[in-house]
């Protein structure tokens, strides 16, 4: 296994590209370690992009945020301006394992691991992120809904990286939140877990939203019949019912040891509404 | 054979020098190339907190850190912890509370406690359990460690 670890994304991507062999990239390394000990992955290169400057800071730009790919999840909670404004991405990416994993946990090895449970996609999805990719050809740019295919697939082509991730500017009266079921408090792989973000009006009405789940499909979901449920309205109890029953009705999951496909699937409903209620005492307060 | 890194690194204050393999971990090279065997494995997957260290500040599992990664970094081990034969006061505090059976956790405890109390010298009693959710202990039941956290701050706060 060699390792490199270049000063550049061109150059990163060139090595990636180059490589017969099995090539991975090393953000944080808290799912990729495992899973070369447990000898799942013995990739012939690992290409680690944290001495890349894009990759590591979180800037404002265009009135929103770009965070990089492989900026901690410690890092995104201590960061002065970010949790005022995405409270729910920081703490969707702040549930990621331990202290310790915080440290080094990323967004984008978070998504790139391609687990459909992973805690901090349907909050980029809800929020809107859209990823930077670097690859051989070029750059180019994709919603975070469009990147995971299925468990462990991506739409990346060979050598390509994700740089970093935009969060659109806000407007004034928005906010998101992000909830899972797990069956502890701390510690777990959601059994559903749920984004949503949401903008209202100077009276209350919901003027846009996003709704998306994990864990419910063989990828994070953004509902849009449950936003659009919500949007028109003053987020109250009917409209709460209805992106509920949009949730359930978009749910295709498993069934496992954590959870069956009903109580996944009730679940999703119940954490749409919860989650929901919660955006919104954030958005009438921002 | 093998290519090999040349690794420079600061441990606990002291630079130091090691060769490694690209598969080895943090762990691996700080427990058979330094010879620091105060962290420990538990688990090899970042679950069990046994090898928690500093990594230029940052409290992580020394399982999940490719020991080239540490190459200009700055390691903070348990073995950096007394000076001389003068105990922390966190050491101090978890032997007089009985906060350890076994003892294989508790350089990572120690490590990830002494790192919540730089950054937070008055925290509560929940935010000391889930500061150290990280870290697992099969003997002590936890009660013995977190006494023995909150004992240890209240000191360092003068209190």
């Amino acid at each position: 296994m060699r390792y490199e670890s270049p000063d550049t994304l061109e150059a990163a991507a060139k090595l990636l590209a180059a490589e017969s062999g099995d090539a991975r990239v090393l953000a944080g390394g808290t799912d990729l370690l495992v899973q070369i000990r447990s000898e799942i992955l013995s990739p012939a290169l690992v290409v680690d992009i944290k001495r890349i400057s894009e990759t590591r800071s979180i800037k404002e730009e265009s009135g929103g945020f770009r965070i990089g790919a492989a900026v901690a999840g410690a890092e995104l909670k201590e960061h002065p301006t970010l949790k005022k404004v995405w409270p729910g991405l920081v703490e969707a990416a702040n549930l990621i394992g331990s202290t310790q994993v915080q440290g080094r946990c990323s967004l984008g090895g978070n998504l790139c691991n391609g687990s459909p449970a992973a805690d901090s996609v349907p909050a980029m999805i809800a929020a809107g992120a859209v990823a930077t990719i670097v690859g051989p050809n070029g750059r180019r740019e994709l919603k975070v809904e469009d990147i995971m295919l299925a468990p462990r697939k991506l739409a990346l082509t060979k050598g390509e990286i994700i740089a970093s991730f935009l969060l659109p500017k806000r407007p004034a009266h928005a906010s998101d939140a992000y909830l899972r079921f797990i069956p502890r408090t701390e510690m777990d792989i959601a059994v559903v877990g749920c984004g949503v973000s949401l903008t209202l009006d100077g009276s209350g009405t919901c003027t846009a939203a996003r709704v998306s789940l994990g864990a419910v499909a063989a990828r994070p979901l953004l509902v849009e019949d449950a936003g659009k449920a919500l949007v028109g309205t003053k987020v109250d109890d009917a409209a709460l019912e209805k992106a509920a029953a949009a949730a359930r009705a978009a749910c295709k999951p498993i069934d496992d040891k954590r959870g069956t496909i009903e109580f996944r699937t009730d679940v999703a409903g119940v954490l749409t509404k919860r989650t929901a209620l919660i955006a919104l005492e954030r958005a009438r307060k921002a | 054979m093998k290519h090999k890194h040349h690794v420079t690194t600061t441990v606990n204050g002291d630079e130091v020098e090691y060769l490694c393999e690209t598969d080895q971990t943090l762990l691996d090279c700080l427990r058979d190339e330094l010879d620091l065997t105060g962290a420990k494995e538990g688990c090899a997957s970042g679950d069990c907190g046994a090898c928690s260290v500093l990594l230029d500040g940052r409290l992580v599992c020394a399982c999940l850190v490719l020991g080239v990664e540490a190459n200009g970094k700055k390691v903070e081990t348990i073995e950096g912890m007394a000076q001389g034969e003068k105990l922390h006061p966190l050491q101090r505090k978890f032997l007089e509370h009985a906060a350890l059976q076994c003892g294989i956790c508790t350089p990572g405890v120690l490590v990830a406690a002494k790192s919540l109390l730089e950054k937070n010298p008055n925290p509560t009693e929940t935010e000391v359990r889930y500061w150290l959710a990280g870290n697992l202990c099969r003997c002590t039941g936890y009660d013995k460690i977190i006494r023995a956290v909150m004992d240890a701050a209240a000191e360092m706060r003068g209190a």
